[in-house]
């Protein structure tokens, strides 16, 4: 294993930044996932780590060994493909093999290593079998241990869990996360679901048009947006437009006047996740922010309730409650209070 | 009552190519010199005639040989162009790609003169013999073969996952062993295929070879429209019989190794 630097890595397809002056660090052994919506230039970055595709700009260092212009099979990286990208013509054993033959190890070592790669991936006695006699989850297994099996410097993971069905997709998150552990893998993982990424990383880049936006622990973003793109990204937050009257002061195109901190005065847009605010049947004392408004929605989701409170003609806050026996639980058309600290709240200037 | 149509109609299609070939072997069996029906009686006499003239050995000799040394050139040629018309972004791809099925689309007989012209040309130019030698009857199969095969490598490349080819890379596979171990066995249905067709086509080319064979050097379809010149008796039928049966011998074989429904 080793550590990866990439430094403002660009790509360009004529005037089309598909990746631009992307720069980040992946220590030894740390699982790192690049977040964000299909097209932002996710996989484009992946593949020219893996040498797939020649970059316009920037550098790839792999283990302190540039490889930036290096052929894909001069690098030891291991790539797991989003369609898996099995050889379907040979076995699950020969599959694991192939990297193993490409280093020309000896006959005895490779028959050892895929053994322990199989093992890995709790599909050992399955060698035999071609690929297409797997389901998807086996398939996607063997995906894995065939790039585990040449003991790549870096792990690459281009959405692997997207074809697998929902339930499964859930423990395979937390398998590849505890084998990734358990072998010190240096792991870049590409994906657009937020929850993956958030279960799986270690730290998470958040990207949008080829470019990062932010960098950082699942807490970090989540607490600390660096724009408005992470904080309507990653979570769910209600967004108030209006301006920045006064230090402190946030008054909604809706009509509002919202207590805030932070933020310059000007034009804006004020932030809150739903779980900070709180919802009651009487006005809140002590809080900065009480307002009234009306139920308009209302989704169990579970764990949580999602409930839609209209404030004024323009002003619409999302509220979670927890689904708890003795919470309490409004109904659509039920007039509310909301409230919550000046703190709880994040202004975004345009 | 659709289904019906649908039967009724196919049951006439596929009676439409089985007729002659049914009456072909029957007519290969029976006894009288004259093909009249009914037959006066069955035996096996012009399968032993066939053998006792010297002509239909030889020209099924050079037809094989033609056959087998075009196919194997045509693959050699053609599998590489299949790959760069597959995979390659050059301006001029559509055009090229079109020309190198053209001899498909054009008259054997046109074909046949543009070449014999050719030939004629080029023993001027270069004063060595071209026209009517065996070598410019293979170079001339060559062009038959090659639209066969790049047809039908192109149609199995396209059902290639280009990301094994990468995965492989990844592994550490050069380009060079990508190609021979993954791209390869995907392709190689579409190969054989591909070559069990050129071979077939240029087996029984008659058009193209009437301009391009010598003295001595006749190949068996030309050898059967001679004999029928002439005479009229089964050992013609008797001929076809024994092609035929070799054309559905290489079809079988091939097909226990690639399902040859599936590629062309
Ligand atoms: N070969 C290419 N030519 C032109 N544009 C491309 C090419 N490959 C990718 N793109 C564009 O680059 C952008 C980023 O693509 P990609 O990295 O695949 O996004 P992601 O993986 O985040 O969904 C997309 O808008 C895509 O259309
Ligand atoms: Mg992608």
């Amino acid at each position: 294993m080793a550590r990866l630097d990439i430094d403002t890595l660009t790509k360009r397809y004529g005037d089309f930044h598909a990746v631009r002056d992307v720069s980040l660090q992946v220590a030894d052994g740390e699982f790192l996932v690049l977040l964000g919506p299909s097209g932002c230039g996710k996989t484009t970055t992946l593949r020219m780590v893996a040498g797939f595709i020649e970059p316009t700009g920037g550098s790839v260092r792999l283990g302190g060994r540039d490889v930036t212009i290096l052929p894909p099979w001069k690098r030891n990286a291991g790539m797991v493909f989003q369609s898996y990208a099995l050889f379907p013509h040979l076995t699950v054993a020969q599959n694991v093999a192939f990297g193993l033959e490409m280093r020309k190890l000896g006959k005895t070592e490779i028959g050892k290593r895929v053994e322990e790669a199989l093992a890995l991936v709790r599909l050992s006695g399955f060698g035999g079998r071609l690929p297409r006699q797997l389901s998807g989850g086996q398939q996607q297994r063997v995906a894995l241990a065939r790039a585990l099996a040449i003991r790549p410097d870096v792990l690459l993971l281009d959405e692997p869990l997207s074809n697998l069905d929902a339930k499964l997709r859930q423990e395979v998150r937390v398998e590849i996360r505890e084998l990734q552990q358990k072998l010190g893998l240096t792991t870049v993982m590409v994906t657009h679901d937020q929850e993956e990424a958030l279960t799986m990383a270690d730290r998470l880049v958040v990207m949008s048009e080829g470019a990062v936006r932010q960098i950082g622990t699942q807490r970090d973003l989540y607490e600390r947006p660096a724009d408005r793109f992470v904080a309507d990204f990653v979570g769910r937050s209600t967004f108030f437009e209006g301006m920045v009257e006064a230090p402190g002061r946030f008054r909604t195109d809706g009509g509002l006047a919202l207590a805030c901190s932070g933020g310059a005065q000007g034009r804006g847009s004020l932030a809150l996740r739903p779980e900070r605010v709180g919802i009651a049947q009487t006005p809140w004392i002590g809080l900065d922010n009480s307002l009234p408004g009306t139920v308009e929605f209302v989704s169990y989701l579970g764990a949580l309730i999602d409930i839609h409170v209209r404030l004024s003609p323009r002003d619409r806050l999302i509220v979670h409650v927890a689904n708890r026996e003795d919470g309490f639980a409004p109904e659509v058309g039920q007039a509310v209070h909301v409230g919550w600290p000046a703190s709880a709240g994040q202004i975004f200037n345009e | 009552m659709g289904r019906w149509a649908l039967n009724g109609v196919a049951a006439v299609a596929l009676g439409y190519i089985l007729l002659p070939l049914i009456f072909v072997v029957w007519l290969a069996f029976f006894r009288q010199e004259i093909p009249s029906f009914p037959p006066e009686g069955y035996s096996l006499r012009w399968f032993a005639a066939i053998l006792d003239q010297r002509k239909f050995v030889d020209g099924f000799i050079i037809s094989f040989e033609v056959g087998v040394l075009a196919t194997a050139i045509g693959l050699v040629l053609g599998v590489p162009a299949a790959l760069c018309l597959a995979r390659r972004e050059f301006a001029g791809r559509a055009a090229i790609g079109s020309l190198l099925l053209m001899p498909l689309i054009v008259p054997g007989v046109v074909l046949g003169t543009a070449m014999y012209v050719f030939h004629v040309e080029l023993e001027d130019t270069l004063d060595v013999d071209v026209i009517g030698t065996f070598y410019a009857l293979v170079a001339g199969h060559v062009v038959v073969v090659i639209p066969w095969i790049v047809r039908l490598v192109m149609a199995s490349l396209a059902g290639v996952d280009r990301t094994t080819e990468e995965a492989a890379q990844n592994l550490g596979a050069n380009r060079w062993v990508t190609f021979w171990r993954i791209t390869l066995p995907a392709i190689r249905s579409g190969i054989v295929a591909g070559g069990l067709f050129g071979f077939v086509t240029s087996f029984g080319n008659l058009e193209l070879s009437l301009f391009l064979v010598g003295p001595g050097r006749t190949t068996l379809p030309i050898v059967i429209l001679q004999y029928l010149e002439w005479k009229i008796d089964p050992t013609i039928a008797a001929v076809s019989v024994v092609q035929i049966a070799l054309i559905a011998a290489v079809m079988l074989i091939t097909d226990r190794y690639v399902k040859l429904a599936r590629v062309v």
